[in-house]
C-alpha cells in the first residue's frame, strides 16, 4: 500500500474479543449470503426454466458441492439472521450495556448452532439419508 | 444538547460527509425487519422442498400466498444485499474510481438478480 498509515485496528496486536468478532461476521456472512441469493434465483430460475433444468439444479444442490454450498448458506443465515435482531434491539436504544451485549452475543451464537442443527435434522431425515 | 458543529445550512439541508445516508440506513432496516418471517416462511417452505420435481414447484407456486412471498422475499434479499454490499464496497475500496465502477457493476447485477428471481416466481405461478 501506498499509504503509509497504520491500520486501525492494527489486527498483529489487536486483541479480539466477542463483540469484534461477532460484528465482522455479521460483514463475513453477508458478503457470504450474495451466494445464497445466487442460489435462491437460481432455485426459481431453473424451475420456470423447465423439468429438466430443474431436476439438474435440485441435483446440483444434493451433490456434495451443494451440500457444502448449502450448509455455509445456512450457518451464515441463521448467524445474520439471530445478529441482525440482535442490531435491530440496539437500533431501538435497547441492550447497549456490555453485560447485555455480551450476554445477547452469545445468544446469537447458541440460537445459530441450534437453529442450524433442527433445519439440518429435519431436513436430513426428510431427504431420507 | 452538545455544542453544534455543524452549519445552518448543513443543518437546513439534513447531510452529513457522506451527503446522504439517512435513505440506506432506514431501507436497509425496514429490508430487515421485512426478512425476519420472509425468511422464516422460505426456510419451512423450502424443507418442504427437498428432492421435489418441478410439478411440486409449481404446484407450490400455484397457492395464492406463495408467490407473493417469494417475490416479496427476492426483492428484500437483494435490496437489503445492494445495500450493505454497498457499504462493504465503500469502507475497503478506497480509489474513488474503483468504488463508484464496483457500486455500479454489483447495482446491475442485483437488478438482473432480482428480474431473473421475479421473473421465474411469475412464470411459475402463471404458466406453470
Amino acid at each position: 500500500m501506498s499509504d503509509p498509515r497504520p491500520l486501525s485496528p492494527h489486527l498483529q496486536i489487536y486483541r479480539w474479543q466477542l463483540t469484534s468478532v461477532l460484528s465482522i461476521l455479521h460483514r463475513i456472512t453477508g458478503v457470504g449470503l450474495a451466494v445464497g441469493a445466487v442460489l435462491l434465483v437460481s432455485w426459481f430460475g431453473s424451475a420456470a426454466d423447465g423439468t429438466a433444468s430443474f431436476a439438474s439444479f435440485q441435483g446440483f444442490l444434493a451433490s456434495p458441492i451443494g451440500l457444502v454450498l448449502l450448509f455455509g448458506c445456512s450457518v451464515a443465515l441463521f448467524y445474520h439472521l439471530c445478529n441482525g435482531i440482535r442490531h435491530l434491539c440496539w437500533d431501538t436504544g435497547r441492550g447497549l450495556d456490555l453485560k447485555s451485549v455480551y450476554a445477547s452475543g452469545w445468544a446469537v451464537l447458541v440460537a445459530t448452532v441450534v437453529l442450524t442443527v433442527i433445519v439440518w435434522g429435519v431436513g436430513l431425515s426428510r431427504w431420507g439419508v | 444538547m452538545t455544542r453544534q458543529m455543524r452549519s445552518p445550512l448543513g443543518r437546513v439541508l439534513g447531510l452529513g460527509s457522506a451527503k446522504e445516508g439517512v435513505q440506506h440506513w432506514w431501507m436497509q432496516r425496514l429490508t430487515a425487519v421485512a426478512l425476519v418471517p420472509l425468511i422464516i416462511w422460505f426456510v419451512i417452505a423450502a424443507l418442504g422442498m427437498i428432492g421435489a420435481d418441478r410439478a411440486a414447484m409449481v404446484a407450490w407456486m400455484h397457492t395464492p400466498m406463495s408467490p407473493v412471498f417469494a417475490i416479496l422475499l427476492i426483492v428484500a434479499v437483494v435490496y437489503h444485499l445492494a445495500l450493505g454490499l454497498q457499504v462493504v464496497i465503500e469502507d475497503y475500496i478506497h480509489s474513488e474510481a474503483w468504488k463508484l465502477g464496483l457500486i455500479i457493476v454489483m447495482r446491475l447485477w442485483c437488478i438482473v438478480l432480482v428480474g431473473r428471481g421475479v421473473l421465474a416466481v411469475l412464470t411459475l405461478a402463471f404458466a406453470g
